[in-house]
């Protein structure tokens, strides 16, 4: 019944790019079909389709393959509540609600950026380790590429993943809710065998990298987390980054938040203190109590949302649906995901797709009959280290939630009315 | 015999394959023995190495910069973007006010009113302004156009000079307002039934359940930008 719906074809006259969600269109035809069966009714003859009756198109001597024009409504987007009065400085978020499997596709990778995509042309590039080593080593990318690789799947999420959405609600759609988060697998060279090439010296406890942009973006970063689990990036889901991504090379430090990942990286620097500069205090730190900030809050705490049905899809009535969502951890894997549909009162464990990768989007579903009148549903994980992702409630009685606040991992409410329409319910 | 031999053989190869197979699975993931980088001199990074300890003033350059010669360059190279007096323009707020407003609502964020350290705005306009040409200042630029934000915000005289000497000694009125990250802070449970609704930022105003820390904060909406009159939706640049 559920393959059934995912593979029906999207409902006549929904047209492609109107309803700006394809899997809004599953849903709808889904829902359709769905009673269709169970009246029993006969349709019409279905006729031989056009694409039976003719050679296909021809394959070109090379190409490089794109999404077909039905699916040209799926794409990033600057957000639509926060806008930016300039486009250098800004950022564009991922059509999470239009995302299938756990991997994000490099042209729907959200992107942030301090001045634009820098252009680098990788002949050119060089990458610096220098401070307190014993060695400091210039790297060309032919250099870098010569090491052995490694590749794994990970989550990225940006700080100010779903802050216009604390006191009221904003945003309408997932994607501009929570579309500040991706997932790709990564390729590229673990940190800590460039560090020990070039020999770290005893009193290196924190480490500064720099970007080769226009904003020359840094960020300091823990020895601990550099030897720990850091990769050299330069691959991204089977291909070379994306230029919005850094190309030809980026840091990347899984289950941090995205900007500690500094793009078009060219130096790495050992030093004793972090340098404080204005991403470190003015930018990417959260206001608490007493007029106070935290600083260097870098690990992504747990957090999920339902993608499916999420903000401005539609429900076809009552039966069956299945709630999807995703769950991820900056700390570890998610063991459990839990779902209400009740605003929050009862909650029933929700299924984990597998594969469940440490610091990477896990998948949950759901099957729900839902009943036809209104219900307010929302998503609860919980992490290897046994933590449970908070109400905004919670998160506000030890922080303070004034403006625009980053590290919002709150558990997040759609209300369902009675006519089906599905809307931000977070206050 | 033949046959046997090459049984053998074949053995003995197997069990060099899986020796090795078991060596390249072990060594997955270990830092090989070899190493690609080129040995460079910090002497050859000069251009590169730009950026500052904050805290200590460390790796300022010389130079110096005044107030008189900071409001030239910010005239000729920032006005157009920031406005008038660095009060806000098109398309980014005031950069001058908010000290005192931490505490109150909103908090009003300028290099005055945030920055911890006065080298932060030597590190960041060094780097990334004007942000149509960065990196095009001199130091002396940099130092002066420092120089005059700063006495904007009242935290120089007219007549300061700005040098590696005495920027790290310009007194921060947010010197002691960071906290280092302490999270986990939240302790929610798995409660599965009988639950209490999802709350929301404003149920936590009312007094705490049992079990939860601290007292609600909640001063109302902050102005990221530092533009209070146009509202943290209308902020001119970006925060994430
Ligand atoms: C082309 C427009 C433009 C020009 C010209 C420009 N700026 Fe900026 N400036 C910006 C934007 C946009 C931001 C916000 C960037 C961000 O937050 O990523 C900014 C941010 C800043 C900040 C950070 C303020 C804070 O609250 O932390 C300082 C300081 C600054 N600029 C100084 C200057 C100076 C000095 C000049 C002239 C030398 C200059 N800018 C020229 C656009 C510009």
């Amino acid at each position: 019944m559920v393959e059934e719906q995912r593979t029906q074809t999207p409902a006549p006259g929904a047209s492609p790019g109107s309803s700006g969600s394809s899997r809004r269109r599953f849903l709808v035809a889904g829902a359709a079909a769905g009673l269709g069966v169970a009246a029993g009714a006969r349709a019409e003859e279905l006729p031989v389709p056009a694409s039976s009756l003719k050679m296909g198109a021809p394959i070109p001597p090379e190409s490089y393959g794109m999404p077909i024009e039905f699916e040209a409504h799926v794409k990033r987007r600057r957000s639509d509540v926060f806008k930016n009065k300039q486009n250098y400085s800004d950022w564009s978020m991922t059509p999470l609600h239009q995302q299938v499997g756990i991997v994000t596709p490099n042209g729907l990778f959200f992107e942030r950026h301090h001045n634009g995509v820098a252009k680098i042309d990788p002949e050119q590039h060089r990458l610096v380790i220098h401070g307190l080593v014993e060695k400091p080593l210039a790297f060309s990318m032919s250099d870098l590429m010569r090491y052995p690789s490694v590749s794994r799947f990970h989550f990225m999420e940006c700080s100010g993943n779903t802050l216009t959405d604390w006191r009221e609600p904003k945003a309408v759609t997932v994607q501009q809710s929570h579309g500040l988060l991706s997932c790709a697998q990564w390729t590229g060279v673990p940190l800590s065998w460039l560090l020990d090439e070039a020999g770290v010296k005893p009193e290196g406890k924190w480490v500064m990298f720099e970007g080769g942009d226009g904003s020359g973006h840094l960020r300091s970063i823990p020895i601990e987390k550099v030897m720990d689990d850091a990769l050299l990036v330069y691959g991204q889901n089977g291909e070379m980054l994306r230029a919005e991504q850094g190309y030809p090379l980026r840091a990347f430090f899984p289950g941090w938040e995205g900007n500690t990942c500094v793009k078009w990286l060219r130096r790495i620097k050992v030093v004793t203190e972090p340098d404080q500069i204005r991403g470190e205090t003015a930018r990417y730190t959260d206001p608490m109590p007493n007029g106070k900030w935290r600083q260097y809050s870098m690990e992504m705490e747990c957090k999920s949302v339902i993608t499916n049905p999420s903000g401005g899809m539609s429900l076809k009535g009552p039966g069956l649906y299945e709630v999807q969502g995703f769950a991820w951890s900056g700390r570890g894997k998610v063991t459990n995901v839990d779902l209400t549909f009740d605003g929050g009162r009862t909650w029933r464990e929700a299924a984990l797709e597998e594969p469940v990768l440490d610091k990477c989007l896990t998948r949950f579903r759901y099957r729900w009959n839902w009943d036809g009148s209104p219900a307010k549903i929302a998503s609860r994980a919980k992490d290897t280290t046994g933590y449970v992702q908070p109400t905004v409630e919670e998160i506000a009685r030890v922080r303070e939630i004034v403006g625009f606040v980053q590290h919002h991992n709150g558990i997040f409410p759609w209300s369902v009315a009675q006519s089906g329409e599905v809307a931000n319910a977070i206050a | 015999m033949r046959s046997l031999d090459l049984r053998s053989s074949v053995a003995a190869l197997c069990v060099t394959l899986a020796v090795a197979t078991a060596a390249q699975a072990a060594d997955f993931g270990k830092r090989p023995e070899a190493g690609f980088g080129r040995p460079i001199g910090e002497a050859d990074l000069k251009l590169w190495d730009i950026d500052i300890a904050t805290p200590s003033g460390g790796n300022l350059p010389a130079g110096e910069g005044t107030v008189a010669a900071g409001k030239a360059v910010y005239e000729a190279k920032c006005l157009a973007c920031h406005g008038e007096n660095a009060a806000g323009g098109p398309v980014y707020g005031t950069m001058v006010g908010g000290i005192g407003s931490m505490t109150k609502s909103p908090r009003v964020l300028t290099p005055g009113s945030m920055y911890p350290y006065a080298p932060i705005l030597f590190d960041y306009v060094r780097r990334a302004m004007p942000m149509n040409a960065p990196q095009s200042l001199t130091a002396d630029e940099v130092y002066a156009v420092a120089a005059y934000i700063y006495n904007l915000n009242g935290l120089v005289p007219a007549d300061f000079k700005m040098n590696a000497q005495t920027m790290p000694k310009i007194p921060m009125p947010n010197r002691d307002g960071f906290i280092r990250d302490d999270r986990p802070d939240t302790r929610a449970e798995r409660c599965m039934t009988d639950c209490k609704p999802i709350g929301t930022v404003a149920d936590a105003s009312k007094p705490a359940a049992s079990g939860t820390a601290a007292a609600a904060g909640g001063t109302g909406n902050q102005v990221i930008m530092g533009d209070p009159k146009s509202g943290a939706a209308a902020s001119p640049a970006a925060r994430p």
